[in-house]
């Protein structure tokens, strides 16, 4: 037996080992990335999660361009970027809110204690609208376009450096 | 003492990525009346892939979207509608990763031309054998 064969096992090990190491070391991403990015959900309506407080109609023109934040009462992620969104909110961005399997005296509470940047806010009680948009998770932050299109997704919980790029991608639907 | 009672609240603590408060979907874990198409949910649940514990089914996960996906399919499926129908709305959303069963897109091609590869790498080491076996 030639010495490239009679060697072939043990490069083949090496050739394993280094791509087992490589994977511990840049760990695959596991976000699931919606596919509705540029597709249409004009359509998809969810109904008040609070009383008097409207519902959600993505295809409404009069509400679009805005965001959309799912969140959730039980979500804690969801308690930090609050601030972030009420910033958002002050800034004169448009946030509609949708409320993942949630109680509306849950709901109340928690926009009591932590703020509330939402005008509308729609009740997703078997995570059906999530589904709708690809979104797999709370918190995920979505923008629609004035045709109810969807032109942003933003995976967990925002962070200061992300106000900008939310703001800057809703102001230029804005026409 | 401090220690003791910071340990003892942590064990009654919440855990950061609660689930919700809400009740499980109602055909989440509940089999449909008609035995025919409760087999055909279970085999479509057991293709699609749980968007939380990314590794397992949806008929095998305890996530609560796990759960809403086990009841979305019961429910479509009770409407009438074809498991296909319902997986490829499922892959629109959130691409053909979330089910299990392999395509025929070129990214899965080796998975298919993997058996004939091995095949046919089998038959040349025999051949080598027989002849050196004869010589």
């Amino acid at each position: 037996m030639s010495r490239a064969v009679r060697f072939a096992p043990l490069a083949l090990l090496l050739v394993l080992i280094a791509g087992l190491v490589w994977r511990l070391a840049t760990p695959a991403d596991t976000t699931v990335r919606s596919k509705m990015i540029g597709e249409d959900l004009a359509d998809v309506r969810a109904a008040a999660a609070l009383p008097g407080r409207p519902g959600i109609w993505v295809g409404d023109p009069y509400a679009n361009p805005r965001v959309i934040n799912f969140f959730g009462s039980w979500c804690v992620p969801c308690i930090a970027e609050m601030p972030l969104l009420q910033e958002l909110k002050r800034q004169g961005v448009g946030i509609d809110g949708i409320a993942v399997r949630d109680r509306p005296e849950e709901i109340a509470a928690f926009l009591k204690a932590h703020g509330d940047p939402y005008g509308a806010i729609g009740a997703d009680p078997n995570s059906n609208i999530q589904m709708q948009f690809g979104s797999s998770g709370v918190p995920e932050t979505f923008i629609i376009d004035p045709h109810g299109i969807v032109r942003y997704q933003h995976i967990g919980p925002l962070e200061p450096k992300d106000i900008a790029v939310i703001r800057d991608t809703w102001a230029a639907l804005r026409k | 003492m401090r220690l003791l009672i910071a340990l003892l609240l942590a064990v009654a603590a919440v855990p950061a990525l609660a689930d919700s408060n809400l009740p499980p979907a109602y055909w989440s874990d509940r089999q449909l009346p008609d035995a025919r198409q409760e087999a055909r949910a279970q085999a479509l649940m057991a293709e699609l892939r749980c968007l939380v514990c990314q590794g397992q089914s949806i008929a095998d996960s305890d996530a609560e979207l796990a759960g809403d996906m086990r009841d979305l399919v019961r429910r479509r499926i009770a409407a009438g509608e074809r498991p296909a129908a319902i997986r490829s709305w499922l892959i629109q959303r959130y691409g053909s990763w979330i089910s299990y069963r392999p395509t025929a897109e070129p990214a899965a091609w080796p998975l298919w031309l993997a058996p004939f590869a091995l095949l046919l790498v089998g038959g040349l080491l025999l051949r080598r054998r027989i002849r050196l076996s004869r010589g």
